[in-house]
């Protein structure tokens, strides 16, 4: 198997995304957005925003993460890269992780920088900005795998937008509940490391899958 | 017996003369333990007298519900490797049934809740979010099969996600358990006792076994349609081609 192809879509997916110039302000701007909402939908109690924010976060950044996942794959079908790729054996399913990983990093990634100046807003503790970086910076990894599954299987599909929302969001509720508890423990549990691992499994389980999706779409 | 039935003229023969077979054992067993359950055993005076009635629907359904989906995961599973074309429409048949019963097991949950809890819905307990996300996990299923085009599509796609589905649901169950265990809720009184009197047990094991024969006669019929629906489309087919 040659490195090329697998480099040149994570290239391309990145290039993509910042040429795009919307497709990193998109997320960013939902996120935002949500944020700013929050505090005129729960009241602007500053002790009620200090314990739900990092919550709220939490749900804006799962919620962010599907945003733009419809359109991750769909290019790749319409211009035919697909095609090429599935011709070789497993190149696909670590294309599908890579450019997972690309979009996450263009617009999951700022989101976790964005914290501390939403926590602030929110005036969450510092030391609990810190927790909830490092879990959203993990978690979120795992929510793009997941949502990136939902994303293959309905690379096909017209406005999957909604689609893949419903498909994914049982897959996030494991990634969900480690997160939250990991940051209510603040480093004193275990769920830290639950996160890590159900991360880690969806790092190995969710790319065949998506491999497995693409062929189909290719097909 | 398996290989046999893979062929479709040997599986409509013998789903013709089983459908009837199942659905008339299924009612009789089932009608009898509901007579039986809902009738003549004592109300339960430990935990909320006449409720326990309710588990004799209850309980089955959330055993079926989660046996429904290990049945969809495993055809799907059969389909994807062997290319058995009725697994894909065992698969199909059982995505709706299964999505009508884990909303039963809710229902009928909550309903057994509010006067044993003194609420409709609890977030924390396990076996009510184990249970929903398996209803959102059917819901995803149907709705993926009918946002793609074409049969042959709508298999693949579904028996990829019905597969990575199962693989999770030990992960899902495990968070859910660990969520509930952190809080002190009012789950922890449960209706149920640690060991079931025989009296209880013997009319709820029925009802099970009689639900069982009735689903199985559901997913059966919801087979046959679709292998009829697929000739009748083929006999279209030619007709239409001129032959």
């Amino acid at each position: 198997m040659r490195p090329a192809p697998i480099y040149h879509a994570f290239r391309q997916a990145l290039v993509e995304a910042w040429a795009g110039g919307a497709g990193l302000l998109l997320p960013v701007g939902f996120f935002g957005g949500t944020a700013i909402l929050v505090p005129f939908s729960l009241g602007d109690s500053s002790a009620l925003l200090a314990t739900a924010g990092p919550g709220v976060l939490w749900l804006a950044l799962a919620l962010s993460s599907l945003v733009t996942l419809e359109r991750v794959f769909q290019a790749d079908l319409q211009d035919g890269a697909l095609d090429l790729w599935v011709q070789e054996d497993h190149l696909i399913s670590l294309i599908a992780a890579v450019k997972i990983l690309a979009h996450f990093l263009v617009s999951g990634l700022p989101l976790v920088l964005l914290t501390p100046l939403v926590g602030m807003m929110f005036q969450i503790p510092a030391e609990t900005t810190v927790t909830a970086m490092a879990v959203y910076g993990l978690g979120g990894v795992s929510f793009f795998l997941w949502g990136g599954v939902a994303a293959a299987l309905s690379a096909s599909v017209a406005r999957a937008g909604l689609l893949i929302a419903v498909i994914a969001l049982p897959f996030y509720l494991p990634t969900m509940i480690f997160g939250s508890l990991a940051i209510q423990e603040n480093g004193a549990g275990t769920s830290d490391l639950f996160l890590l691992a159900s991360t880690l499994f969806a790092l190995g389980v969710a790319p065949p899958f998506m491999g497995a999706a693409l062929r189909l779409a290719a097909d | 017996m398996w290989t046999l039935l893979s062929n479709p003229h040997r599986f409509l023969a013998f789903s013709r003369l089983a459908v009837p077979i199942a659905y008339a054992l299924g009612t009789i067993i089932f009608a009898a333990s509901l007579y039986r359950g809902l009738w003549q055993v004592p109300p339960d005076e430990l935990q909320g007298g006449d409720i326990i009635r309710g588990m004799f629907i209850h309980v089955p359904s959330a055993w079926l519900c989660m046996g429904l989906y290990v049945g969809l995961a495993g055809a799907s599973f059969v389909w994807f490797v062997w290319r058995h074309e009725l697994a894909d429409v065992a698969a199909r048949a059982i995505a709706p049934i299964g999505a009508a019963y884990t909303l039963l097991c809710l229902v009928t949950g909550s309903i057994w809740g509010k006067p044993t809890w003194g609420t409709w819905w609890l977030w924390d307990d396990p076996r009510i979010m184990s249970v929903l996300v398996l209803f959102f996990l059917f819901i995803g299923y149907i709705a993926l099969r009918s946002a793609l085009e074409t049969r042959q599509r709508a298999a693949r796609a579904g028996a990829i996600l019905a597969m990575v589905g199962i693989l999770n649901v030990p992960i899902i169950k495990f968070s859910v358990d660990i969520w509930a265990s952190l809080h002190q809720g009012p789950s922890v009184i449960r209706a149920e006792g640690p060991a079931m009197a025989a009296i209880y047990l013997t009319p709820l094991l029925f009802s099970f076994l009689g639900q069982i024969f009735i689903v199985s006669a559901m997913i059966l019929t919801l087979m046959r349609a679709e292998i009829f629906t697929q000739q009748a489309d083929r006999l279209m087919a030619q007709r239409l081609g001129g032959q």
